[in-house]
């Protein structure tokens, strides 16, 4: 796939914690698929995971796009949810505004934000109050 | 490790993936915290959980974990079933709890390749 790019759209459905990971799951299969290196497929898989999680639990589902080339995977997850009111908050480890059924599936102990960024090279939030939230990140192929 | 010593160390009864029994765990994770299991396991791990729903499976699955013990004597759900045997997992239960579950595969040698978090 020398110079060229794989482009990948997935919806994420709104609240339906059984579907969560299907976007990621697929991404993981295609990359595979490709050939990429397993530490590369597993920091996009988890990153991706915990980004299609949190928008199912927080942000009324939305969409994912993803774009492969042979030296960077890019994520950018759009949601039309409540925007969060302080990233610097939002990035702590620990740090939750998830509900207690959320907890009980095994999710919302504040280590979403901060798992993307530890597997993800670049990662850029940018939210709006009452309109939503655009997470975009990337994972680099040979980052040296 | 190979599965069939986790098997027989935890008395467990294999639910899904019995035609692998063969495979090795190089090292074990035990938590009921999805977000955990995300952020610290390493390679080839097998995961020991009394948390019992579908994101437990595509959590490992996202981990490359070959197999699952519910612990506590939870049973899982068809929806596990279907997704473990999807993911060619194996899938097993126990009745003893978490810790004595972990207790017993440390003792025969299923150490943990990183025991502290960086």
């Amino acid at each position: 796939m020398a110079n060229s790019s794989v482009k990948l759209h997935y919806e994420v459905a709104d609240n339906d914690f059984t579907v969560a990971g299907e976007a990621s799951g697929a991404v993981k299969k295609v990359l595979r698929q490709l050939g990429f290196p397993s530490d590369v497929i597993r920091r996009v898989a988890v990153s991706m995971y915990e980004c299609e999680i949190n928008m199912v639990i927080h942000a009324n589902g939305g969409h994912i796009d993803v774009e492969i080339t042979p030296d960077k995977i890019r994520m950018v997850h759009t949601d039309k949810g409540p925007g969060i009111k302080d990233i610097g908050q939002a990035m702590q480890k620990g740090f939750s505004t998830a509900n207690e059924e959320v907890r009980q599936l095994g999710f919302g102990a504040g280590m979403g934000l901060p798992n993307m960024q530890r597997y993800t090279d670049e990662m850029k939030i940018t939210t709006e109050i009452g309109k939503g939230t655009v997470v975009d990140m990337t994972v680099y192929v040979n980052k040296f | 490790m190979k599965l069939s010593q986790v098997k027989e160390i935890l008395n467990a009864e294999v639910v899904v993936g019995e035609e692998y029994l063969d495979r090795e765990v190089k090292s074990a994770f035990g938590s009921d915290l999805m977000s955990d299991v995300l952020a610290f396991v390493k390679d080839d791990a097998l995961l020991l959980t009394g948390l019992v729903n579908a994101q437990v499976v595509r959590t490992a699955e996202m981990m490359d974990m070959k197999a699952i013990v519910f612990v506590r004597g939870k049973k899982p759900t068809e929806e596990i079933y279907d997704l473990a045997k999807e993911y060619s997992m194996v899938i097993m239960t126990t009745d003893y709890t978490l810790y004595p579950s972990c207790g017993k595969l440390y003792m025969a040698g299923l150490v943990p390749n990183e025991e502290r978090v960086d």
